[in-house]
């Protein structure tokens, strides 16, 4: 699904991602950890084509997509959610909602000008995709509250659903469960294993050990930058430099 | 979704109003300032799109609207061109030069695009008051014809001119509204609430800025135009940037990022500054006091406030409603186990 290949990015003298190879397997949960400045979210901003890397390769879906801009991966099927989402606070959730499909849409300023048929059936497309998300996130209730009246767990909900509204195939999630309750994380990571049965594909970045081991397919070490390990959850508990560098001996011994 | 029901017949009012206006005006210098009122208001509302809508404070926007009444200024005084030849080489012009002016200055973000724009603006009314040749320089151009009639309808007076105006007016609002009601107006809003995201969910940031910035300086060329057809002199002075701070505070007054916004506000400065003229330059100590105290109680401006109240309304008596249902739902669920 996305192969990543020999992926390096410096930042003048500083390496913030190193040399790093692996491969995230289609309708599978990934997961990449580290200590703080890892380099995981550069990870996310090469992958997604906000950064452009030093030197490597990012191969999705067996095209070489090494160098395209945001707008375009995201068109060929990478979606991403930040740590924080910015939302219009003054409209509606569902109105924060219609733009994320807008991607699938040809109509141009032309059709805006003339109010042309496309432009309504896109139009159409987008509030009908917008509807189906929230749904899939359980948060059709808060449909039409304001989107500054709605609590973080559902900010965090709101986020998956914009992302899931380009109709991607993979999921980058930028710490998904980050300032959100034991309770509301779990229900966050069953959201993310039902976005598995739909299909997609999942890749993120978290700090909470005990969702990622019950969670993850794959784990992805980050340490400055370098790539320390990779494997499943059971591997990386028992790897020695994950624990130095990472977990520490607790919860190893855990 | 209920303010829709009362949306159209207050429109109609409104609409009403103001072509009832010069009727009930007491003299035609209160008919001049509301079409002056009007045709800054269509530069406003071009303004707006661009820094209200897609986020960006583009301060060469007084700038533009000088190109546009150069334009009409320069062909039909020194070409003999007639007018309305003039008023669409002049909307087009100004969106051509914007389109560069656009794709270079969009490559900065933030404080620098508008640092960059101050710039161009100044560059605009140098180049203005510098080309004798071609401008008149610190002169002017006077004696701009009126706008010639169109079949039996004559322009040569400040009635009809203002009905002229008006209508432009409408025309300029009905294609705003158009486009921020649209999908692309719902791009342009994501750049404003976060450029990164915009771009993750597969917007084209640079197509998508240049357009709104197009866009704008069309507007700001058409109502340049206007200007220079209905005054009749203009001065590079108007290509000033302070110019374009007048235009930001009709937005930050009226509610930046409304449709009406612009246009509320260049009316009511309007009439204030003509109120308080007898104050001449001290007029300032009343304004100044005044707007600080609009963007400490006001920030989203008067209409942005009301629009504000609206949703929250909008969206309790939704819940309401859903509350009720439940309500509703649970006691049946009640008797049916009774």
């Amino acid at each position: 699904m996305l192969e990543i290949q020999g992926l390096t990015k410096r930042f003048g003298g500083l390496t913030a991602v190193r040399d790093v190879t692996t491969t995230f397997e289609k309708n599978r949960i990934n997961a990449i950890i580290g200590p703080n400045g890892a380099g995981k979210t550069t990870f996310f901003n090469l992958v997604s084509g906000y950064h452009k890397p030093t030197s490597g390769r990012i191969i999705f879906d067996g095209q070489d997509v090494t160098g395209l801009r945001p707008d375009q991966v995201a068109k060929l099927g990478v979606a991403r959610t930040f740590q924080s989402t910015t939302l219009f606070d003054k409209a509606t959730v569902l109105d924060n909602l219609i733009v994320g499909h807008r991607l699938r849409t040809t109509s141009t300023f032309w059709d805006v000008v003339l109010n042309t048929k496309r432009l309504k059936e896109d139009e159409h497309r987008c509030r009908a995709k917008a509807e189906e998300v929230l749904d899939f996130v359980g948060l059709s209730s808060v449909a039409h509250h304001l989107a500054a009246d709605i609590s973080q767990e559902e900010r965090k909900r709101v986020a998956f659903a914009l992302a899931l509204a380009t109709d991607p195939k993979i999921v980058l999630l930028d710490e998904p469960a980050g300032g959100v309750n034991p309770e509301e994380t779990l229900g966050l990571a069953e959201l993310i294993r039902k976005m598995i049965r739909k299909g997609l594909t999942v890749c993120l970045i978290e700090h909470k050990m005990d969702m990622i081991m019950s969670l993850a397919d794959k784990i992805v070490v980050l340490d400055h930058g370098e790539m320390i390990a990779e494997g499943t959850p059971a591997q990386i508990r028992s790897d020695q430099r994950v624990i130095e560098a990472y977990l520490g001996a607790d919860y190893a011994a855990a | 979704m209920m303010s829709k029901t009362w949306q159209k017949p207050l429109l109609a009012v409104l609409l009403v109003l103001a072509i009832a206006f010069p009727m009930v005006a007491a003299n035609d210098y209160y008919i001049y300032v509301m079409s002056l009122a009007y045709i800054m208001a269509i530069a406003a509302v071009g303004l707006n799109l661009i820094l209200g809508y897609t986020g960006q404070l583009n301060l060469a926007h007084a700038g533009f609207m000088a190109i546009g009444a150069y334009t009409v200024g320069i062909l039909t005084v020194d070409y003999g061109v007639p007018y309305w030849v003039a008023f669409v080489i002049a909307g087009i012009l100004s969106a051509v030069i914007g389109f560069f002016a656009g794709l270079l200055s969009l490559r900065l973000k933030g404080h620098f695009f508008s640092i960059f724009t101050l710039c161009v603006g100044f560059m605009i009314y140098l180049i203005i008051e510098k080309s004798d040749a071609l401008t008149h320089g610190t002169v002017g151009i006077i004696d701009i014809p009126a706008p010639t009639g169109i079949g039996p309808i004559r322009f040569d007076n400040t009635w009809s001119q203002y009905y002229l105006v008006l209508f432009f007016l409408v025309v300029s609002l009905w294609l705003m509204s158009r486009i921020v009601h649209s999908l692309l107006g719902r791009a342009f809003v994501a750049i404003r609430n976060g450029e990164d995201l915009a771009e993750t969910l597969g917007i084209n940031l640079m197509r998508t800025k240049v357009l709104a910035f197009v866009l704008s300086t069309f507007y700001a060329g058409m109502a340049g135009a206007l200007y220079a057809g209905f005054v009749r002199f203009i001065g590079p002075a108007m290509a000033l940037e302070s110019h374009t701070f007048d235009m930001i505070a009709f937005i930050l007054v009226g509610g930046i990022g409304t449709l009406f916004g612009p246009l509320l506000g260049a009316i009511l400065l309007t009439w204030l500054t003509q109120s308080l003229q007898f104050l001449q330059d001290f007029r300032m100590i009343v304004f100044g006091p005044l707007l600080i105290l609009l963007v400490m109680y006001f920030p989203q401006g008067l209409i942005g406030y009301w629009r504000e109240r609206q949703a929250r309304r909008a969206a309790a008596s939704m819940q309401d409603r859903r509350l009720q249902r439940s309500v509703i739902g649970s006691q049946q669920e009640v008797s049916t186990n009774a």
